[in-house]
């Protein structure tokens, strides 16, 4: 069961965190808790992996090259082939998608060369075809994702 | 646009800022760089923009999405455009992006629903379609099953193809 507190800290500052020296305290001001009270909150929201991380979204590309990847591997080898995937540094989301493209990842790296020198590895590794589909346009402006919390 | 600096801080940040009283003067630790320069820059990147979005990043899945559905459209270029804001304006959508089509896959517009199950997300898809008239077009749902691997963009000096050893 997640207290009210969880529920705000997940909820109300999933943007604009505060930007100051003590942002824990400022929360816990806007919250009318102590700074104590939102470190512990937030250690048990991570523990409990309801948080991935206090963190940025980057809009795509601006720190290296990116690209989703879709394959269509067999049932009897997919989560071998998917467990080779994951293995590369390169690699994140990887997930099994309902279709006959049933893998699907996204791989970042430094520059477009380096990108294609891992797409290239992962076709030698796992013996099957990848489907890149980069970025041409985002037309979406992240607010956070309100999340209904009352059963929670 | 990104100095070295920035991108030392952008990179470290991909990690999360630590949970504990001084969190900046502590990423500036790693960094050689002070607590107020971390402050500065960060302020600064989020005023160029190239911040998007700076909070608790939570997990869906684990506080009862159970249903991500990945959306693939083939519309005229000349519309994407449009349709992609509309699509974006929609609380529920949590991803818009505009891909090319290939020889297989004639789409080339995508967005991603979290919701708690199917029936939720099925039904706001049937929402989008007609709201923003997008009912003509072909399209595919992809329901997510495994989550293989999931983390935040990590960016790396190191331009060799590598492998985590996961022990």
């Amino acid at each position: 069961m997640l207290k009210p507190l969880h529920k705000h800290l997940l909820n109300d500052f999933q943007r604009d965190f505060p930007l100051c020296s003590r942002p824990y305290q400022d929360i816990a001001h806007q919250l009318g808790v102590s700074e104590e009270d939102v470190l512990l909150a937030l250690t048990e929201l991570n523990n409990n992996n309801f948080i991935s991380r206090i963190g940025l979204i980057i809009p795509p590309n601006q720190l290296g090259v990116s690209t989703l990847v879709a394959m269509a591997i067999p049932e009897y080898d997919l989560e071998s082939v998917a467990v080779k995937i994951s293995a590369y540094s390169e690699v994140n989301h990887n997930y099994e998608r309902e279709h006959t493209f049933n893998l699907w990842f996204v791989a970042v790296a430094n520059n477009t060369e380096h990108l294609q020198a891992v797409l290239e590895h992962i076709e030698q590794d796992t013996g099957y075809k990848t489907m890149s589909v980069p970025l041409l346009d985002d037309f979406f402006i992240d607010l956070g994702f309100q999340l209904d919390l009352q059963n929670a | 646009m990104l100095d070295a600096r920035d991108r030392q801080l952008l990179e470290r940040m991909q990690i999360g800022l630590p949970v504990c009283p001084r969190p900046y003067a502590e990423i500036g630790h790693f960094l050689a760089m002070s607590e107020a320069e971390v402050l500065e820059r960060l302020t600064h990147l989020k005023q160029q923009g190239l911040i998007k979005r700076m909070g608790v990043i939570v997990k869906h899945h684990q506080l009862g999405y159970r249903a991500n559905a990945m959306i693939v459209w083939n519309v005229p270029d000349t519309l994407i455009k449009q349709l992609g804001a509309r699509i974006s304006q929609f609380t529920f959508v949590t991803l818009c992006y505009q891909r090319p089509p290939h020889s297989q896959w004639p789409y080339n517009l995508y967005c991603m629903i979290h919701g708690k199950n199917k029936a939720t997300v099925l039904a706001q898809l049937d929402q989008l379609n007609t709201d923003c008239n997008l009912g003509e077009f072909n399209q595919e749902v992809l329901f997510s099953r495994r989550c293989f691997k999931q983390r935040g963009a990590l960016y790396s000096s190191n331009t060799d193809v590598s492998r985590e050893d996961h022990g």
